[in-house]
Parts: structure tokens; C-alpha cells; sequence
């Protein structure tokens, strides 16, 4: 996958170049549309429509189809997420251990509900129903990283480290 | 494993271990070795390890092995106390006892017959070597050589071996209505989407073993006449598919992959696919359409994916834990699978143990086993002493809740479907007294109905209309005629949903009305929330009769809304308070309400 940052590429023209790249790469292949999107969205953290358009282009399809895809799976974003990324996991484990209350407060924190952005751009909250570490309940996500035994306490002060590195 | 000389550490580097610091502790290691790089040292040979996760979340694992000596076991390892690891064991030669893993982890081990997971936690997950010096591909050497793909799937049929990713579906049968099927192309699908949240063995077996899946891919395309195969893993997994990447490139490198495999004129290929956040695409025939690149949406079988499956070809479709399966199926014989089991659930099968219980993690016992013998034994029993046994949730969101007195029901697909519950993937979630089982159904009834792909009407809507009165429950306005009402749509769409996700949903809230119905009819007349779970029904008032004055409540509420001095009663400033329960959690006494 082409390390390519957002910001980079917003050129349109630069943009028609790395899709094109990317539908050459599974050339041959069969079904390979939903994979076209996710490296699209690894490339730009989300899906731009202006890439909808391009692939469309590209690919000869119907709008409706990609837009079908996109809004069918949890994964894919239709506008860039912020500069964090914070998941309080859902999943049977980590509600019976009480993770609802670590998202409400989250969500009541950042004044912001899964899949949306807070209004600074800080903090996007994402939804996911299980990361596999069950045994770790209740489970939260920070970009990327995993932090087990959640409570309200740490996610605060994670948060609060995390406005605060900002700031400087 | 082969003996070596010198001394080996390894470190469980699989997504929990990581989540818990392995990285950090394994650099650590690396460091003060480096720094006291002196003669000594050297001679040592000490080698690091970075092996998959061994099942157990006690954080960091780090065992030392060293020829001739027993092998020592500690956890809870952290970067800080690596440095008397090393002085001590490593270099002094005693091993540091404050930090052994001691007698929990050992209960945890003993009371398991690891065979899928045999090497997780043993062997570097991504070297092939090490996996062929434990066995590894002897079975697809063996088929290759030995063995027409009749005669394999055979074996497969003889073993009694049932899917493990739900239905329990006869693997051998699937196979052969796969073979039967005369079609130049055919294809072999690994299911890794691992959709029920709560269970954790594929994850593992996936970054602790990738080789046994693909090699149990590869020996099933063998007997099926499949050259092309698709492992399909949820994105959620980064390091899941990782490993499985590293592997399958060593594989090709390796000609284990590809054209000619072992030069006996056997071709097969895997491609990863990854899932894109749809539980649903679990099911197979949704799985199928995603892999074909189109909205995960299930149809009606038949026609069954072994006639007509992925591209319209016969395809066999098979979870990770039963692909795992299959390579120690045809190293050891299908009379060596049996030997533990029942008749009708043969073999072991990996429980994924989470929630109020003293050991959580991975736990494979043979099929026959009670769950009671799994949460009490290598599960340690409830985690607190104050709040008791009260439900175990099986099979997840298709599954359902079984109280007390099903303790003592065998694991195998008959019996706990006769519970009302599923085997299902192996998700076994405990609760304990401060669950309330109307908000375990509503979870499940949300996780459903927002999962629901929309294409039948009793799923879409029947769902949505179970969640709305279980809503009103929780929030204190239910009435009896709602339970009537939430039984009788449960049942209607049980009967008439287009697939699995739907046929199987309103289990949940089938299970906890049969075996808690006392807990709704509570809600419903009393208003009352018993296990004070449900926020509407909490007052969120210190009762003083109960109130030992201990000021725990105090120190748990995260936004200051408790006043509490010593000697004196707590009290609750109802206006800051944001009703997260975290002071009812810590009260040893019971005392708000
Ligand atoms: C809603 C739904 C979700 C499912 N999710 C999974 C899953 O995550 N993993 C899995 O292996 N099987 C899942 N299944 C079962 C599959 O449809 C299929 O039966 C299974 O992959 C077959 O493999 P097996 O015979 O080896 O168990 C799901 C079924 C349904 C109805
Ligand atoms: S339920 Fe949260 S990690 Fe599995």
C-alpha cells in the first residue's frame, strides 16, 4: 500500500493517479471492489467523494453501487475523522463489565456520539463490537492502541493528557 | 520442540500481550543484556522468543526454558522488573520468585487438552520452521503422498468432526457434497470474521498459529478439488491478518503455496480478504456476496454453498478453529481425534471465557465437559466474592443466557441447544449478581437489530419493534402485556427471518424470559431494577441503614457528587450526579439504591 498522508493529495489529478495505481494493483482479480475502497480509505482516512467519482470513472460503475458499499459496512468514513480516534469497545464482554458507563461519559465528555467528530477536530468517537480482548474488559481504543481495565478515571485522564499535548 | 542449548525466553507478543506492554517489556530484555554485555552473558545463549498469545490475560507472560531445567512460568511481567529476571535467573541462575505465575495460572493450564491451541503461546508464529519441528504440514505431506482426496475426506467424515464457527454442521459431509460437484473451479473459504463479540479463539489461533488454518485450507482444497482459497478476517484484527500475511508469503517462498506444492503436482493459492465491519458477513451466504464485492446481504439456502457458492461455484466454507482441526485430524488419524469427546461432538473445543470470572482467556476441554467444570475449573470461579453466580451467556448474539441450574449441562451441540442456547463460536460470558438480565437481552436485541442487513421484514422490523418495548422496560414503563408482546414477535421472527442472524436473534431474550422471568416481571410492576443496573430505575440514594460511613463511594464518583467526611453517612448531590452507577459498583454494602 502506498504511504501517501492525506494532506498530500489533494490534488485531484495526484488523486486519479494513486486510484488508478491501486485498481492496476488487483488487476485480474475477481470481486475486488470492497478492497479497492479499503485501500482508498487507508490512503486518505476516509472515502473523499471526489474518489467515489474517480473509481466510478475508472471502473465504469454506478455511483449507487459504491455508495451501497460504503454506507452497507461499518468501516468506511465519508468525511476525515479527527486527529484522534477514541473507541469504547461495545461488545458482550466489556458491557457486562460495565463499559456503557465509560461511553456515555465519553460521549457526554466530548459532547459527541459514535462515528461523529468533536467540533475542535480533536476526537472522533468510532463504534466497534469487539476487539478480541475479551479478557481485558472493559476494552478502550486510542488510536490504535488497545488499553484493557478501563475506567472512567483513566479514560479522563487520557484525555486530558491528550488536550494537553495538543496544546503545547 | 527442538532442545536446544542455552536459554530461551519467550514472550507472548499476541494482541493481548501487546495491549498489556510485551513490547516494551521484550525491549527491556534486550537492553539490560546489551548492557551488561560481557563474557558471562554471551555463554548464557539466551535467546528471545516472541511467541503468540498462550490464552491466559495475566498481562505480560515471560517463560524462561533452559535445557535441563524446568521450565520456569512468570506473568505480570512489566518493564520494571525485568532487570531482576535478568541478574537473577537469567545470569544468577535462581529463578526470581515474587514474580512466578504461581498456582492460578498453573489451575488455568491443567484442566485443558490443548490441542488446537497447542502452539500458541509455544512457537514463533511466523516462523515455518518451528511449526514444521511441531508437526506442522506432516499432514499435508502425508495426504499428498499417501492419500486420493476421496480417502481424505474421508478420514475427515470417520473423525466426527462438527464446525466449530456455530452450527456444528458435519465437516466431512460439507466436503464431500463439495468434491461430488464436478466444476473446473472450485474454492475453499476460511471464515475469520469472528462476529460474536465476546469470543477470542480465532484471533488467537489466527496470530498464535496461522500456519495450522492454512494448512487446513490447503488439505481441504486437496480433497475437494479446490485450488483457490480466501481467508475472510475482520478488519478489527490488524494483527491477526499481519501474521497471516507474513505466513502466507513464507508459504509461497517456501512452495507450501502456489503451483506444484511438495512437487506432487498439487496447486493451491490463498488470498486474504478483510471483513469491513458488518456482522452479518459472518453468516455465509453474506460472506460470499462481501468476498464478491457487494453489499454482505444473506440469501435463502439451498442452493448451499458446497452446490453453488462463491462466483456461483461449489465452495466449502469452514471456520478457523475447525480448519485448525483438521491437520491434527490427518497427522494423528481420525481414532486420535475421537478419543476425547462424545459421540454425537467429538474432539475439544476452545472456550473464549470473559466477563465477572477470576481467569479469563482461552480454555479448549474435550466436548462432554460441563460448564461448570470450565468456569470453576481453569476459570478460577467468580471474580469477587461478594456477588454470586448468575448467568453464563453462550454463543453470543445468537445464544442465550443460562442460569444456575443449567451449570451442570454438557458441551455438546445437542445438549446446549436443548438449553436454549447455541454452542455458537464458543463465547462463554459469565455474570454475576450486579448484571441485570432485561439489559443483557436489550444489549443483545440493539446489537442485533442494528446489525440487521434490512433485506427481510421480520428481522428489520421485528427486531426494531422487540427493542423498542424492551426499551420501555428498562426505563420503567413497561407493563406486563410487553412481556407477552416481546415473546410472541421473538417467536414470529425465530419462525419466518430469512437467515441465521435473524432466525437466531431473539434467543436472548427467549432464554432470559424462560429462566429470569421473575427479573422482568419486576421491572414491570415494581419499577425496580434488582441487580441496579438500569439507570431509570436507580433514585441514586444512600440508604443509611445499610451505609458503613467507609467514603468507598466517594473516591469512585468521577464527577464529585458525593459528600462523604468520616464517621459520617454519604449523601448524593443529585444535580452533579450523571447516574454511572460506579458508587452502586463499589458499595460493599449495598447501600444505594
Ligand atoms: C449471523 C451469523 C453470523 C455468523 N458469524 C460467524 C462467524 O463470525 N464465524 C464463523 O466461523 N461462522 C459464523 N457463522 C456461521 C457461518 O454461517 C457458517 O456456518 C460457518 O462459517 C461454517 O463453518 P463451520 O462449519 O466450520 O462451522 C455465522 C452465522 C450467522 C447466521
Ligand atoms: S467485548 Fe470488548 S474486547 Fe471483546
Amino acid at each position: 500500500m502506498p504511504e501517501t498522508a492525506s494532506h498530500q493529495l489533494v490534488n485531484l489529478s495526484d488523486m486519479r493517479v494513486e486510484i488508478k495505481k491501486i485498481i492496476r494493483g488487483y488487476q485480474g482479480e475477481e470481486g475486488i471492489l470492497i478492497k479497492i475502497i479499503q485501500d482508498i480509505q487507508s490512503m486518505f482516512d476516509h472515502v473523499p467523494e471526489k474518489a467515489v467519482d474517480i473509481l466510478c470513472n475508472e471502473m465504469d460503475l454506478d455511483p449507487v453501487r459504491i455508495y451501497g458499499i460504503l454506507t452497507f459496512y461499518g468501516q468506511f468514513r465519508l468525511s476525515p475523522p479527527g486527529k484522534h480516534t477514541m473507541t469504547v469497545c461495545q461488545g458482550t464482554a466489556c458491557h457486562v463489565m460495565g463499559s456503557k458507563k465509560i461511553s456515555e461519559y465519553v460521549e457526554r465528555k466530548l459532547s459527541t456520539s459514535p462515528g461523529s467528530t468533536t467540533s475542535d477536530g480533536l476526537f472522533t468517537l468510532e463504534k466497534v463490537a469487539c476487539m478480541g480482548c475479551c479478557g481485558i474488559a472493559p476494552v478502550v481504543v486510542v488510536d490504535h492502541e488497545i488499553r484493557g481495565h478501563q475506567s472512567i478515571g483513566e479514560v479522563d485522564h487520557l484525555m486530558k493528557e491528550i488536550r494537553e499535548r495538543e496544546r503545547d | 520442540m527442538s532442545a536446544s542449548v542455552g536459554t530461551r525466553v519467550l514472550i507472548c507478543m499476541g494482541t493481548s500481550g501487546l495491549a498489556a506492554g510485551a513490547d516494551r517489556v521484550l525491549e527491556t530484555f534486550i537492553r539490560e543484556l546489551a548492557r551488561r554485555n560481557d563474557e558471562k552473558t554471551v555463554q548464557k545463549k539466551i535467546i528471545f522468543k516472541s511467541v503468540g498469545d498462550r490464552g491466559i490475560f495475566r498481562d505480560t507472560l515471560v517463560d524462561v526454558l533452559e535445557t535441563g531445567r524446568e521450565r520456569i512460568r512468570y506473568d505480570r511481567i512489566t518493564p520494571g522488573k525485568v532487570s531482576r529476571i535478568v541478574e537473577e535467573h537469567l545470569l544468577g541462575g535462581i529463578p526470581v520468585a515474587d514474580y512466578l505465575a504461581g498456582d492460578i495460572y498453573e489451575k488455568f493450564f491443567r484442566g485443558q487438552s490443548r490441542r488446537v491451541l497447542a502452539n500458541c503461546g509455544e512457537i514463533d508464529p511466523e516462523s515455518l520452521d518451528e511449526y514444521i519441528e511441531n508437526g506442522g504440514y506432516e499432514g499435508l505431506n502425508r495426504i499428498l503422498n499417501e492419500l486420493c482426496p476421496d480417502e481424505v475426506t474421508e478420514i475427515i467424515k470417520e473423525s466426527g468432526i462438527r464446525g466449530r464457527g456455530g452450527a456444528g454442521f458435519p465437516t466431512g459431509l460439507k466436503w464431500a457434497f463439495a468434491a461430488k460437484k464436478d466444476s473446473p473451479e472450485k474454492y475453499i473459504i476460511c471464515n475469520a470474521d469472528e462476529g460474536d463479540p465476546g469470543a477470542f479463539m480465532d484471533r488467537s489461533v489466527l496470530e498464535g498459529d496461522p500456519f495450522a488454518v492454512l494448512e487446513g485450507m490447503s488439505i481441504a482444497g486437496y480433497a475437494t478439488g479446490a485450488s483457490q482459497g480466501y481467508v475472510y478476517v475482520r478488519a478489527e484484527y490488524p494483527l491477526a491478518i499481519q501474521r497471516l500475511k507474513k505466513a502466507i508469503e513464507t508459504a509461497y517462498d517456501r512452495k507450501y503455496l502456489g503451483p506444484d506444492i511438495m512437487e506432487r503436482g498439487f496447486s493451491f493459492d490463498i488470498s486474504i480478504r478483510e471483513g469491513a465491519g458488518a456482522f452479518v458477513c459472518g453468516e455465509e451466504t453474506s460472506l460470499i456476496r462481501s468476498i464478491e464485492g457487494e453489499r454482505g446481504m444473506p440469501r435463502p439456502r439451498p442452493p448451499y454453498p458446497a452446490n453453488k457458492g462463491l462466483f456461483g461455484k461449489p465452495t466449502v466454507i469452514n471456520n478457523v478453529e475447525t480448519l485448525a482441526n483438521i491437520p491434527i485430524i490427518i497427522r494423528h488419524g481420525s481414532d486420535y481425534f475421537q478419543t476425547v469427546g462424545k459421540e454425537r461432538s467429538t474432539g475439544t473445543k476452545v472456550f473464549a471465557l470473559a466477563g465477572k470470572v477470576k481467569n479469563t482467556g482461552l480454555v479448549e476441554v474435550p466436548m462432554g465437559t460441563t460448564i461448570r467444570e470450565v468456569i470453576f475449573g481453569p476459570g478460577g470461579g467468580m471474580l469477587s466474592p461478594r456477588s454470586g453466580f448468575k448467568a453464563v451467556q453462550m454463543g453470543g448474539p445468537s445464544g442465550g443466557c443460562l442460569p444456575m441450574d443449567c451449570l451442570d449441562t454438557s458441551i455438546d451441540y445437542e445438549s446446549i441447544t436443548e438449553t436454549g442456547a447455541i454452542m455458537g463460536s464458543g463465547g462463554m460470558i459469565v455474570m454475576d449478581e450486579s448484571t441485570c438480565m432485561v439489559d443483557i437481552a436489550r444489549y443483545f436485541i440493539g446489537f442485533t437489530a442494528s446489525e440487521s442487513c434490512g433485506k427481510c421484514p421480520p428481522c428489520r422490523e421485528g427486531l426494531t419493534k422487540m427493542l423498542h418495548i424492551l426499551d420501555s422496560i428498562v426505563e420503567g414503563k413497561g407493563s406486563r402485556s410487553d412481556i407477552t408482546e416481546l415473546e410472541r414477535l421473538a417467536l414470529l421472527i425465530k419462525k419466518t427471518a430469512l437467515c441465521g442472524l435473524g432466525n437466531t436473534a431473539p434467543n436472548p431474550v427467549l432464554t432470559t424470559l424462560k429462566y429470569f422471568p421473575e427479573e422482568y416481571n419486576i421491572h414491570v410492576t415494581e419499577k425496580r431494577c434488582p441487580a441496579h443496573v438500569c439507570p431509570a430505575l436507580i433514585k441514586y440514594r444512600i440508604m443509611k441503614e445499610n451505609c458503613s460511613k467507609c467514603g468507598l463511594c466517594r473516591k469512585a464518583c468521577p464527577v464529585n457528587a458525593i459528600q462523604w467526611e468520616r464517621g459520617n453517612y454519604a449523601t448524593i448531590d443529585l444535580k452533579k450526579c450523571i447516574q454511572c452507577r460506579s458508587c452502586i459498583e463499589v458499595c460493599d454494602f449495598s447501600a444505594i439504591e
